[in-house]
């Protein structure tokens, strides 16, 4: 028995202890909470409304007759709901969140005071620009940031996310695409391409064409160039690629596809790793989606909001969608309608004029950084992950070789004839007290786990994070399979039935019948 | 820097330990030619207070909503956040987490997401909702999609009484995803129903209309229907459901809304929360994430994110919409702010909003010169000016008051609703901010 499976079975007998039938189902912290919907007090309500002065109404017999079925709730009853709800959550804040692609830094918290400053969140989209020149000032700073960061001349700043930075920039390819008359009809997407890729490709009405990698994890160029010609309107490349590998024909790569006639989209949801040390112009890239949510800061929140600036070459940037900013002769103006400058956009992408909040946040993180932080920012980013990578090679199966990226990719050869599979690692590492990292993504490789730690981890915590990857790694080749096959075990909910779930959908809650019966 | 903890004696300990003769050593596999030799033209590395007095400063020059009497509405609404809210949605367990792709340790976003789901299915009166779309806009133009899908045709009919930016987004994804569009003009009275034919997809309206019309879509339901379409109705101002009847007892298919009224700031447009509902025979046609209920391996209630083979991830170029990141973190402030109003706060919130609105109308309706051209409406009503409405705003601006929006803004180039002027209220209006634009605008049209 080694020191590992010794510690493992002194807690499981820990755990024996601790895990009594308690009468509540609470387990200490960790608290069982029903629904907003259970916890229905009539009579209770969790805010102090005044009551109008009489009045006539002018709804025109359109009133609502039926009852919301809404439940009422205190404000103390609230506040404690979704602060429960919040300790069943794993986060940043509480830990290392090593998800490849994700990028799941710290968020300063000076950049969610400033977001909220009233001049910045209490302002409505549809004031006259005459009451808005900071706004204006605001986000015509961060493009320039953006524009000088990527080399690229033009950033259309409106897109709510990656996936909607990806749509934009196939779009507006399509548009110049378009406007010389040239009809395409293929997009060529590298099997490793986040689901976005394709999905964005296939939405704006191409035929996706996959490009396979070669045996170092990057772009097969030969069967690149092979699938080159003129019916080719775009290559969506992600770079570095979703192996943590920087693409290293990449010029040569865009020179191809620009001989081609087509257009050279890069993915930028990895720009973490380069941010400051490369620009994407000098590779040849012509359009670029940025994730302020992952590169630049701004909290993911469970899930967005998100928000996805585009940045576009010169023969690409007439056609960026409304609305844009332009330099007038004494001010900053915004143009909102397919006319003058504009007359060639490819219009509107959504309402308004993009996601403010988050570019308030993101340029309060570049300007704390500057770009010398912000080199540093890359740096540290890939160091942290080569660390982890030269460290860990010998106890998990390193996919490729070489120095990575911000990222590093494994896959399950390690776990070979161990019976614990990819998916019970990660589960394990929850146990451990840490998010797992990405699991099967990008397909490529077999059992992928697709490790990011990113710049804002100190070396002490890559370390501990390190012992434990080497105690779980031993632990499987030890065979120790129940205990991965159990695992978690000690969060507030273990493994749940994800098949279940699909086969008969139950996506909102509904009064219990016999308690319906009963009111009635 | 402040956020970057490690040290120059980590870098040099881990360097040593990967075997690179310098952090360059790792960036060998770019190009040389693409290799920056030092930082880019911008400014250098900021303490934080440098950051907040630059920041502030830009701040400063913007009038901020709440420093002068506001009645801006159009599709944003300037409602009161509860404190409770923001507090909650900034605790880093929720503010700092990702999707929740590990439902072991994420049944705090998930629980509250189904929570989101239940409440946005409640007040539209349908059967389901999804976790959120970007915006109003985008949700819109997922229901045209979703909508063309459903039906297997490419044509939709849009009203004119629908939120241009909406109708904007729809052409957009129209010209490039490959349906049509007839949409009808503007403050015009119309008869979507008129249109509707065997191609025709679905028919989009707003209730309350772009104008703040409140319509009865009822009979349009049934047309559709009839003709094997779909009723997508958009709801620009969800708290109006707090007082009129649901597009759900219209007989609306799917309505896709903007959710920013309650929870979320203005925040000059975004980030807001786009709301989708719909009947249950369609949810495997749904755009976007959905939270489902299921069991754990003990038995006991839990949640996952389910029907995932609709999603890019999964289904890759065959997926219902490419989208991935949505609004989880503004779901989530609608959720906890709907939780606090609950059933009597949510209708008393309405009824106070409808009452400024009357109280407004009354006030205007007495200036020589105003027209109201509502006959029904909820917290937003349109006015005919004797003027163009552009200048009047412009005019009060000047003197502090943000009047309203003209709706030349949206159409520059159509003369015919030059002079119409789109006023909202709600119940952060206080009567003296009546007073003060009904004065204003006495004094302005005299």
């Amino acid at each position: 028995m080694n020191d590992w499976s010794r510690a493992v079975s002194a807690r499981q007998a820990d755990n024996l202890a601790v895990a009594i039938e308690t009468v509540s189902g609470n387990q200490g912290l960790q608290i069982e909470e029903a629904l907003i919907f259970e916890q229905d007090s009539p009579g209770h309500c969790g805010v102090d409304l005044p009551e109008p002065a009489p009045f006539r109404s002018r709804l025109g017999g359109l009133e609502r007759q039926s009852l919301i079925g809404l439940p009422g709730l205190s404000e103390p009853q609230v506040v404690r709901h979704f602060t429960r709800l919040s300790q069943k959550n794993y986060a940043i804040d509480t830990g290392l969140y090593p998800l490849g692609s994700c990028s799941m830094k710290h968020n300063p918290r000076l950049n969610e005071k400033l977001a909220r400053l009233p001049g910045l969140a209490d302002i409505h989209p549809l004031q006259p620009l005459s009451t808005l020149p900071g706004a204006l000032e605001l986000i015509d700073t961060l493009a320039h940031w953006l524009k000088t960061l990527t080399g690229l001349p033009a950033i259309a700043l409106s897109p709510a996310a990656g996936a909607h930075g990806e749509l934009c920039g196939i779009m507006s390819i399509r548009a110049a695409l378009e406007a010389r008359g040239d009809r395409r009809i293929r997009v060529l997407v590298p099997e490793s391409a986040h689901g976005t890729n394709p999905a964005t490709a296939a939405a704006c009405g191409y035929t996706v064409d996959p490009i396979p990698a070669d045996a170092t994890g990057r772009v097969d160029r030969a069967a690149l160039e092979a699938k080159l010609g003129p019916d080719v309107a775009a290559l969506m490349l992600t770079n570095p690629n979703t192996c943590g590998l920087f693409e290293r024909e990449i010029i040569e790569i865009a020179e191809a596809v620009h001989r081609a006639g087509a257009f050279f989209y890069c993915d930028g949801a990895n720009f973490n790793a380069i941010v400051g040390r490369v620009r994407p112009a000098d590779l040849g890239i012509d359009c670029m989606h940025l994730n302020l949510h992952k590169t630049f800061s701004t909290p993911h929140g469970g899930g967005g909001p998100g928000s996805g600036p585009v940045a576009l070459s010169a023969s690409l940037a007439p056609f960026a969608p409304l609305p844009w900013i332009v330099h007038g002769p004494n001010r900053l103006e915004l143009i909102e309608h397919k006319a003058g400058p504009a007359e060639n956009s490819l219009g509107r992408l959504k309402g308004f004029h993009g996601q403010m909040g988050m570019f308030v946040r993101a340029l309060a993180y570049m300007m704390s950084h500057g770009s010398d932080g912000l080199r540093q920012v890359a740096e540290d980013a890939v160091l942290n992950a080569n660390y982890l990578r030269a460290r860990l090679a010998d106890d998990l199966s390193l996919s490729f070789p070489g120095p990575c990226m911000h990222e590093v990719l494994f896959d399950d050869r390690f776990l070979k004839d161990t019976g614990v599979t990819t998916l019970d690692f990660a589960k394990a590492l929850i146990d451990e007290g840490y998010h797992p990292m990405t699991m099967y993504f990008p397909l490529i490789v077999h059992g992928a786990m697709l490790i990011e730690p990113t710049e804002t981890e100190s070396k002490a915590s890559l370390d501990r994070f390190i012992a434990v990857v080497k105690a779980l790694a031993a632990a499987a080749r030890s065979g120790d399979m129940a205990r991965f096959r159990a695992a978690p075990g000690l969060t507030p909910r273990r493994r749940l039935d994800e098949t279940a779930a699909a086969r008969k959908p139950v996506l909102r809650w509904r009064p219990d019948p016999v308690q319906r019966q009963a009111a009635e | 820097m402040r956020y970057l903890p490690l040290t120059a004696g980590d870098r040099a300990e881990m360097l040593t330990a990967i075997g690179a003769a310098s952090i360059d050593a790792l960036f060998d596999d770019v190009p040389e030619a693409a290799r920056l030799a030092g930082p880019v033209d911008l400014s250098r590395a900021m303490g934080e207070i440098e950051v907040e007095r630059v920041v502030s400063r830009m701040a400063a020059r913007n009038v901020a909503a709440g420093s002068v009497p506001f009645f801006i509405g159009g599709g944003v609404y300037r409602h009161h956040v509860p404190a409770a809210v923001d507090h909650l949605i900034q605790r880093g367990e929720f503010l700092t987490s990702y999707t929740p792709y590990q439902p072991e340790i994420s049944q705090g976003t998930l629980q509250y997401l189904f929570e989101f789901q239940t409440q946005v299915a409640l007040l539209t009166g349908m059967e389901v909702a999804n976790a959120s779309l970007y915006d109003g806009a985008t949700a819109c133009a997922e229901a045209v999609m979703m909508a063309n899908r459903v039906t297997g045709r490419r044509k939709a009919v849009l009203s004119g009484g629908l939120h241009p930016h909406y109708r904007e987004v729809c052409e957009t994804y129209g010209r490039f995803v490959g349906f049509e569009l007839s949409a009808q003009d503007p403050g015009r009275s119309e008869d979507p129903a008129r249109l509707v034919d065997r191609d025709t997809s679905c028919v989009v309206v707003q209730n309350p209309d772009f104008f703040g019309e409140v319509r009865d879509y009822s009979g349009l339901a049934q047309t559709c229907h009839d003709a094997g379409a779909l009723l997508v109705v958009i709801v620009t101002e969800i708290l109006s459901l707090g007082a009129i009847r649901p597009p759900g007892e219209m007989g609306a298919d799917i309505v896709a809304a903007e959710g920013q009224s309650l929870g979320n700031a203005l925040n000059f447009g975004g980030p807001h929360v786009g709301l989708f509902a719909t009947r249950d025979r369609f949810v495997r046609q749904v755009p976007g994430r959905l939270v489902g209920q299921t069991v754990d391996a003990d038995g006991r209630r839990g949640w996952v994110l389910t029907l995932s083979t609709r999603e890019q991830h999964i289904r890759r170029e065959r997926a219902t919409s490419n989208i991935c990141t949505n609004s989880g973190l503004c779901a989530l402030a609608f959720t906890i702010h709907l939780a606090l109003l609950g059933e009597a706060g949510l209708t008393q919130l309405a009824r106070l909003n409808h009452a400024a609105a009357v109280s407004l109308a009354e006030r205007l309706e007495q200036v020589p010169g105003v027209c109201l051209l509502n006959r029904v409406f909820f917290n937003e009503f349109a006015v005919r000016l004797p003027l163009p409405a552009a200048e009047i705003v412009e005019v009060l601006a000047a003197k502090g008051v943000l009047a309203g929006v003209p709706i030349s803004r949206f159409y520059p180039d159509n003369d015919a609703v030059a002079d119409l002027l789109l006023v909202a209220v709600t119940e952060m209006t206080t009567t003296e901010d009546i007073d003060r634009l009904e004065a204003a605008l006495r004094e302005v049209l005299s």
